[in-house]
């Protein structure tokens, strides 16, 4: 689409800028054209949702270089003279950024028109026709009546990360899709979702507003009911699709509250900006920030699965598998996360994460990271275990933004698109091969032997997950635990122990549960009946893809020091920090809050590897052993789970979800439905049906008035009497009527008569 | 003078017309007495398209009588057809349309 030579002239251009909307737009048009022309295409759709998307990812590409070359050369400008600043800088940023750095840096560049406007403009031609000066008195007062709502974009370090996230992956879902979902028979359709799912998210991800925000949050949860439910045949799809959409409305009542006592608070203003600065400067109370970010984490919790509302996302897996890579890669789950990190300073003021020590974003985060990584361990689904492991992780980024390592969230938020979406898909590719079949234990086992290519990327995106040095999910796992500031030397916002020990916990867990899923899926014996045979080209290209990202991208954001002892180029520390730290944060960064970055620590580095290695060595062994025994096994039959009975106890707990799901549909909606129920039935048999007799009984009496004196009395008298008056003056007129020819003519030439006397003597 | 002597014509013309018209019980008679009125209203149409020097006069003249041809073909149709159905043609029988 574009040439290399006008990427080139772009880098010093912000064209770019100007035109991002562009990259929600190409998707959204796809989804149109898919759906109005796709089943007569020879593709049926899909090559126009994969150009669409290709095109976006081009286009996000380029913003992305855009934007760093911004931010570079901003460094350079800053340190013209002298080469020693630009470490400085790096230093400075480091260590909690005082000073201009920060505002210097990249600010947010927000493109907004009118999207719509309440009373303004007819208010002021109408004022203006009355008279001009009034108009003017009304204009100066400010937002008086009527007020407008602009539509923008927002590119800053964050927008612009998020969108090369979503295109890639996005992308690779596309093209993937295109073999897995084929000879579907809604595939045209469902690639028309694809589209918009991503428009909606990219859409969401750009917006400058929080009105815009909420629009495009609502979208990707339509999109997200939609695709879960593509099997909607089948009744657990159809349910799972509409738990996912009413439990993400439990969450979007907070989001509104949040939303509008921030635009009151903030003044009335939706701007995102606005309400930042205004939340750092100390304009909005303390207090009103806290009562907003509560409310925001309610829709936080149920759109990036937070404990205890996080019971739709392993439903979720009712839908095709890319479009669970998409949701938990890169769209749909992310936005929560998202949500916290554009409106950060909210956050961070309203729950006062500076020098703090627990805060409910970081002790939700902390609990559903442990929650979801406990429940891991007991599916038998592929698909199931990671799900679990998204919640898990997702606990992990909002426990990161809660202890306010900003950064680390953010950062664990990208390395985990990369090995997610590689992890889903190859779970996908596993199915492909066992009968589309998602039990491990019933049909899986053995397969590394059949399909290579599946196998090693799993491999690596198990490893990345699990936090094996260097992997990605390494780097951004220790940031995080890092950014609590508990072990000693790592300074950061504060002392957040219990959060800490969650993540430790976590590290641990992590690692055994995948372990468990790699050994049932692709070791042991083959226990399924079907023929594994390794994937078609589109299905292991995309996989190889996201394996390389996930071994590649940690190194974005390697600390000093391990760069030093190295040798590198010292440029190459931090820079996934530089990029997407200028951001909502800019001004926040900069400012006197007292907001700084951790001090990473080679012991904790270590401690937390060791961790994950040796948890994951255990579950290898416990296999192996088991293996032994009986290679066709997969569990202990007189294991510690049936001998014991408090470990009986725990594993049905875990079995059963923690009972959250009958807690929801027995205690909540079966203790609410029979007494509403009977309330309605008594309303309906007294108060309605009551009105109803009433109403009949009264237009019953009224019959009777009517067909006694106005049906009998007016009406029929009157066409009686018009059926007389008829007969009488036919009677007279038939006299006329001889059917003389002669007659006719004498009464003709006679009136002819008439009128010309007529028009002699009066005219 | 040269005008009135015509619209005399004419206007006795006219009145023996529908004299005929209205006594006459003979149905091609009745027909008859309808050309007597529209040769009258040639006349006229001649007359006065002469008197101010004007063809317009004439061209009417000429339509009227292409239109009394045709009149009287559909006439003297309508009185054979009433012949032959009642070996009659008196106009004062034929009053089926009597209310």
């Amino acid at each position: 689409m574009f040439a290399t030579e006008e990427v080139a002239e772009l880098a010093s251009n912000p064209w770019i800028y100007d035109n991002i909307w562009l990259i929600p737009a190409l998707p959204a048009a796809s989804f149109v054209l898919i759906l109005f022309f796709g089943k007569r295409l020879p593709y049926k759709g899909a090559e126009i949702g994969v150009t669409a998307v290709l095109a976006g990812f081009v286009l996000a590409l380029i913003a992305t270089f855009t934007w760093i070359g911004d931010i570079e050369g901003v460094e350079e400008g800053e340190g013209e003279g002298e080469h020693a600043l630009a470490a400085d800088i790096q230093l400075a940023a480091e260590e909690g950024a005082e000073g201009g750095h920060g505002a210097a840096r990249g600010a947010p560049i927000v493109n907004e028109t009118e999207w719509f406007g309440i009373g303004t403009d007819a208010n002021q031609v109408t004022l203006g026709t009355a008279g001009a000066e009034e108009a003017v008195a009304e204009e100066s007062a400010g937002r008086g009546e009527g007020f407008s709502i602009p539509i923008g974009t927002l590119v800053d370090g964050q927008s612009v990360m998020l969108l090369f996230v979503v295109t890639f992956i996005s992308s690779l879902v596309h093209i993937y899709s295109t073999d897995y979902v084929d000879g579907d028979r809604r595939y045209t359709h469902y690639f028309a979702f694809l589209s918009l799912f991503t428009a909606s998210m990219l859409f969401m991800v750009l917006a400058s507003s929080t009105l815009q925000l909420i629009v495009g949050w609502e979208l990707v949860g339509v999109c997200s009911f939609v695709l879960i439910g593509h099997w909607w045949e089948e009744k657990p799809n159809s349910d799972a699709a509409v738990k996912a959409f009413l439990t993400n409305r439990v969450g979007d009542i907070g989001l509104l509250v949040g939303m509008s006592i921030l635009y009151f608070a903030a003044d009335r203003s939706f701007s995102i900006p606005r309400i930042n600065e205004m939340a750092v400067s100390g304009a909005i109370g303390k207090s009103t920030l806290t009562i907003a970010a509560v409310c925001l984490m309610a829709a936080v919790m149920s759109k990036s699965g937070q404990f205890i509302l996080h019971t739709w996302l392993p439903d979720a897996m009712a839908g095709p598998t890319p479009v669970s890579a998409l949701i938990h890669a890169a769209t749909m789950v992310v936005a929560g996360v998202y949500l916290i990190g554009r409106l950060y300073p909210v956050f961070y003021v309203g729950f006062g994460i500076s020098g703090g020590t627990l805060n409910l974003m970081a002790f939700l985060g902390g609990l559903t990271t442990v929650g979801g990584g406990l429940l891991a361990f007991v599916q038998r689904d592929i698909k199931k275990v990671l799900a679990y492991s998204t919640v898990s992780q997702l606990g992990y980024m909002v426990l990161a933004l809660g202890v306010g390592a900003y950064t680390a969230g953010m950062f664990h938020l990208f390395t985990h698109a990369f090995f997610k979406a590689c992890l889903f898909l190859g779970a996908g590719s596993v199915s492909h091969a066992c009968h589309h079949s998602f039990d491990m234990k019933a049909d899986m086992g053995g397969l590394r032997k059949y399909m290579p290519k599946t196998f090693w990327t799993f491999i690596i995106g198990t490893a990345a997950l699990a936090g094996i040095p260097p992997l990605a999910g390494f780097w951004s796992k220790d940031e995080i635990l890092v950014g609590a500031g508990v072990f000693p030397g790592t300074g950061g916002n504060g002392t957040f122990t219990i959060p800490f020990i969650f993540g430790m916990i976590t590290a641990g867990l992590t690692a055994a549960y995948m372990t468990r899923a790699v050994w049932l899926t692709f070791f042991g014996e083959y226990r399924g009946h079907a023929h594994p045979h390794e994937s078609g080209p589109r299905i292991t290209t995309p996989l190889i893809i996201l394996a390389f990202m996930a071994v590649v991208v940690g190194f974005l954001n390697m600390p000093t020091g391990f760069v030093d002892t190295l040798g590198l180029p010292s440029g190459w520390a931090h820079r996934f920090e530089e990029w997407v730290e200028p951001s909502g944060i800019a001004s926040f960064v900069g400012a006197d809050n007292g907001f700084t970055h951790a001090e990473p620590s080679l012991l904790l580095a270590i401690l937390a590897s060791a961790v994950a290695l040796l948890s994951g060595f255990i579950v290898w062994r416990y296999y192996q052993a088991l293996y032994a025994k009986d290679p066709k096994a997969t569990e202990y039959t007189d294991g510690i789970a049936s001998n014991n009975a408090l470990a009986a106890a725990g594993h049905r707990v875990l079995e059963e979800k923690y009972y959250l799901d009958h807690l929801y549909t027995d205690v909540v909606a079966g203790g609410t439905k029979g007494p509403v129920a009977r309330l309605a039935y008594w309303l309906n048999q007294n108060v309605l049906d009551g009105i109803v007799d009433g109403a009949a009984k009264l237009s019953v009496a009224v019959g009777r008035f009517a067909y006694r004196f106005i049906d009998q009395g007016v009406v029929d008298r009157a066409v009686d009497s018009s059926g007389l008056s008829a007969l009488a003056s036919g009677g007279f007129l038939r006299r006329i009527q001889t059917g003389q020819v002669r007659e006719y003519a004498a009464l003709m030439f006679g009136a002819a008569a008439v009128l010309a006397a007529v028009f002699i003597f009066a005219v | 003078m040269f005008l009135n002597q015509f619209l005399f014509l004419a206007a006795a013309l006219f009145c023996i017309g529908i004299y005929g018209v209205l006594a006459r019980r003979n149905g091609v008679l009745v027909l008859m007495s309808i050309e007597l009125i529209l040769n009258s209203v040639n006349i006229n149409l001649v007359a006065f398209g002469a008197y101010h020097g004007h063809i317009a006069g004439q061209v009417f003249a000429l339509f009227v009588i292409a239109v009394a041809a045709a009149e009287v073909g559909v006439g003297l149709a309508i009185v054979l057809l009433i012949y032959r159905n009642r070996r009659s043609i008196d106009v004062a029988e034929a009053n089926l349309l009597k209310g």
